[in-house]
């Protein structure tokens, strides 16, 4: 099948061309911050943790909201999710392919980074994260491609498969918990010391993988000869609007925990987040933005006769992905660091390199889904159209 | 012919699985006590050694005036132990520091607070918890506590620079070479590691130097401000000042129950 990703216009190649050409710049950034250290980037002693590792924990998201398409099609046999199980499969192939190179760049010592395996340590969330992890990833790419495999040749697929696709549901739940609980089992930082992190991450990552869902369908119908079909992205329509819903409840609940009881070490990171402490607050009008963009989804999402006019709902899916990126990718980790365990604000803002060096990443994600999406657009063509 | 060079790469792909996931099979088949991935101890004891059951510190405020009562022990402590300066505050290197009241104990603060303790600064360093959140959080054993004497220790060389022990430590003891150091070392003290870039650092307690009899740099230089013992001995000197004197540890609501303590 892998034959398919090389057969294509000119413009897939110039496509293609061009995310190899960025790779390979954002590449030379890579070896510069190798070669030099992680001060290139802008962490600090107090904001450890920010760009790279906020990107890991939302794609992440993406990846486990594959279950979103694999779970209605497979436990509650919803046939019409058949034609687009592949497209959620082989997004979260690549999403969390991205994930593990934002935690390969993310290491002081890469080149060491297999002593997670020689001297495993059962009581670290970050040896279970990389378990998770790479076990969701080979599941994914067994599932899909035998899948396809068996579409392609118009079989059933083989029978061991079928174990391997429950267990990717539960699976793909655990690879966000896990890396929730990354967070939330720290004492001292009080932003991420709650329960519903685990769940926030859920609910946020099952508006934000189905809304891109929806827009790559959408896409997909305007570059291929594959229709993805009405009824498929309205029910993903759904799944995200229930899920953008939960995820500014789960928000207020916490919210409201935090404001009420008033305890500084839990409210101030809120503070910071969104009117800003100590008179430093880049984060702000991101924050802001990002509340702005969620409600406006649901206000689009709610009334069906929004959702089911296609440039609303892309409106509406773009809204999604973009508020719920702000707040997981921007402020969720940079803001669980500020203020810092002695109660000092010392800002954290990203690096021309360390943007550099995510935009590789985001472009090799780019770059695996493509020639996935390449393989099964081209073998979905000649089935269905 | 085409069927033989798949199973080959079949075979080979489970062996290299194999291979990958015996380290972790053999941590799970190692039932209590070390595992074979306990490290070794880093320096050798001597005959004439410093032993403790949980080594402790107690620091007493109450002999400190002003920063240059405490600068000493500070520079003693860096100059020890390479620690480099760094040029820029974010990525500042520091085992042991001053910090006013306010910052050592945000919990404890209040605006009312007396003239003299607002301006007392506090020497912070790494509280060898007897319950260390880092420890739990290292995913490769590159942190851990050490079963004879309790000192949280640290191995340079295996530590791959998650930072995981950075988000988890509560009191921010524990600094990352951002940079590589050596270009920031003013003068080398050949008797100890250099670090590389990359790493995490932190206080450790002076175990070097206990190894071979002597007490920490710090406490060494600190006219009496630090006192240094074993905590699970009753008859310990650390174990006297706590006795006789109100004390008070950083952050205690976490559980972490630090080892160092303050009198103010």
């Amino acid at each position: 099948m892998l034959e398919k990703a090389f057969k294509g216009s000119k413009l897939y190649y110039g496509w293609m061309l061009g995310l190899l050409t960025i790779i390979g710049i954002s590449f030379g950034f890579y070896l510069w911050q190798f070669n030099a250290g992680l001060g290139i980037t802008g962490l600090s002693r107090d904001v450890s943790w920010g760009f790279y590792i906020a990107q890991f924990t939302f794609l992440v998201g993406v990846a486990a909201s594959a279950v979103m398409v694999v779970l209605p099609y497979y436990l509650h046999d919803y046939k019409a999710f058949g034609r687009i199980t592949i497209m959620g499969e082989f997004l979260a192939v690549s999403a969390v392919t991205m994930c593990l190179l934002f935690i390969i760049v993310d290491l002081g010592q890469p080149i060491r980074a297999l002593n997670v395996l020689l001297y495993p340590s059962p009581g670290s969330i970050l040896f279970w994260d990389m378990i998770v992890l790479n076990g969701y990833l080979l599941l994914n790419i067994v599932i899909g491609w035998k899948v396809l495999e068996a579409e392609r040749h118009n079989v059933h697929y083989p029978m061991w498969v079928k174990p391997l696709i429950y267990l990717s549901i539960p699976w793909a739940v655990s690879i966000h918990t896990v890396t929730a609980f990354l967070y939330c089992g720290l004492p001292g930082r009080g932003f991420w010391m709650t329960a519903i992190i685990a769940p926030r991450f859920l609910s946020s990552a099952f508006a934000a993988g189905p809304a891109l869902l929806i827009l790559l369908c959408l896409f997909v119908r305007k570059i291929s000869k594959f229709d993805p079909g009405w009824e498929q992205i309205q029910t993903l329509a759904k799944i995200v609007t229930y899920a953008i819903i939960l995820n500014v409840f789960f928000l207020l609940c916490e919210i409201f925990v935090v404001f009420y009881a008033q305890i500084p070490e839990h409210m101030d990171h809120f503070k910071y987040l969104f009117v800003g402490l100590q008179g430093k607050g880049a984060l702000v009008p991101f924050m802001w933005t990002s509340m702005i963009l969620m409600v406006l989804a649901i206000a689009l999402l709610i009334p069906s006769q929004f959702r089911q006019n296609e440039t609303v709902l892309l409106i509406a899916c773009l809204a999604v992905f973009v508020g719920t990126w702000i707040d997981k990718g921007l402020g969720f980790i940079s803001g669980g660091f500020t203020p810092n365990p002695l109660h000092v604000v010392n800002e954290y803002l990203p690096t021309g390199p360390e943007l550099m060096i995510s935009l590789g990443v985001y472009a090799t994600g780019v770059f695996i889904l493509s020639v996935l999406f390449k393989i099964a657009l081209t073998i979905k063509e000649e089935l269905y159209a | 012919m085409k069927s033989s060079r798949r199973n080959f790469l079949k075979i080979a792909g489970i062996a290299a699985l194999g291979v990958g996931a015996k380290p972790v099979f053999d941590t799970f088949a190692a039932v209590g006590g070390h595992g074979p991935t306990e490290p070794a101890p880093i320096f050798k004891s001597s005959e004439e050694a410093l032993t403790a059951n949980h080594w402790a510190m107690v620091v007493d405020t109450r002999k400190i005036r002003s920063e240059r009562d405490v600068a000493p022990l500070f520079r003693a402590c860096h100059q020890v132990h390479n620690v480099p300066d760094m040029p820029l505050k974010r990525h500042e290197i520091k085992w042991i520091w001053a910090e006013s009241f306010h910052h050592a104990f945000p919990d404890l603060h209040s605006e009312l607070i007396s003239d003299k303790i607002a301006r007392t600064p506090f020497p912070v360093l790494c509280n060898h918890c007897e319950n260390p959140p880092c420890v739990r959080v290292c995913p490769t054993k590159a942190t851990f506590k050490r079963e004879s004497d309790g000192i949280v220790v640290m191995d340079y060389h295996r530590c791959i620079g998650c930072r995981f022990c950075l988000a988890a430590c509560p009191y921010g003891a524990r600094s990352f070479n951002f940079f590589n150091p050596d270009d920031y070392i003013k003068e080398v003290n050949l008797k100890f590691a250099k670090r590389t870039k990359g790493v995490v650092e932190k206080c450790n307690f002076c175990e070097e130097r206990l190894a071979e009899g002597i007490i920490p740099a710090c406490v060494e230089v600190s006219n009496g401000i630090l006192t240094f013992g074993d905590l699970r001995d009753s008859r310990s000197s650390v174990r006297k000042l706590i006795a006789e004197n109100f004390t008070i540890r950083r952050k205690v609501h976490l559980g972490t129950s630090p080892a160092v303590y303050y009198i103010v």
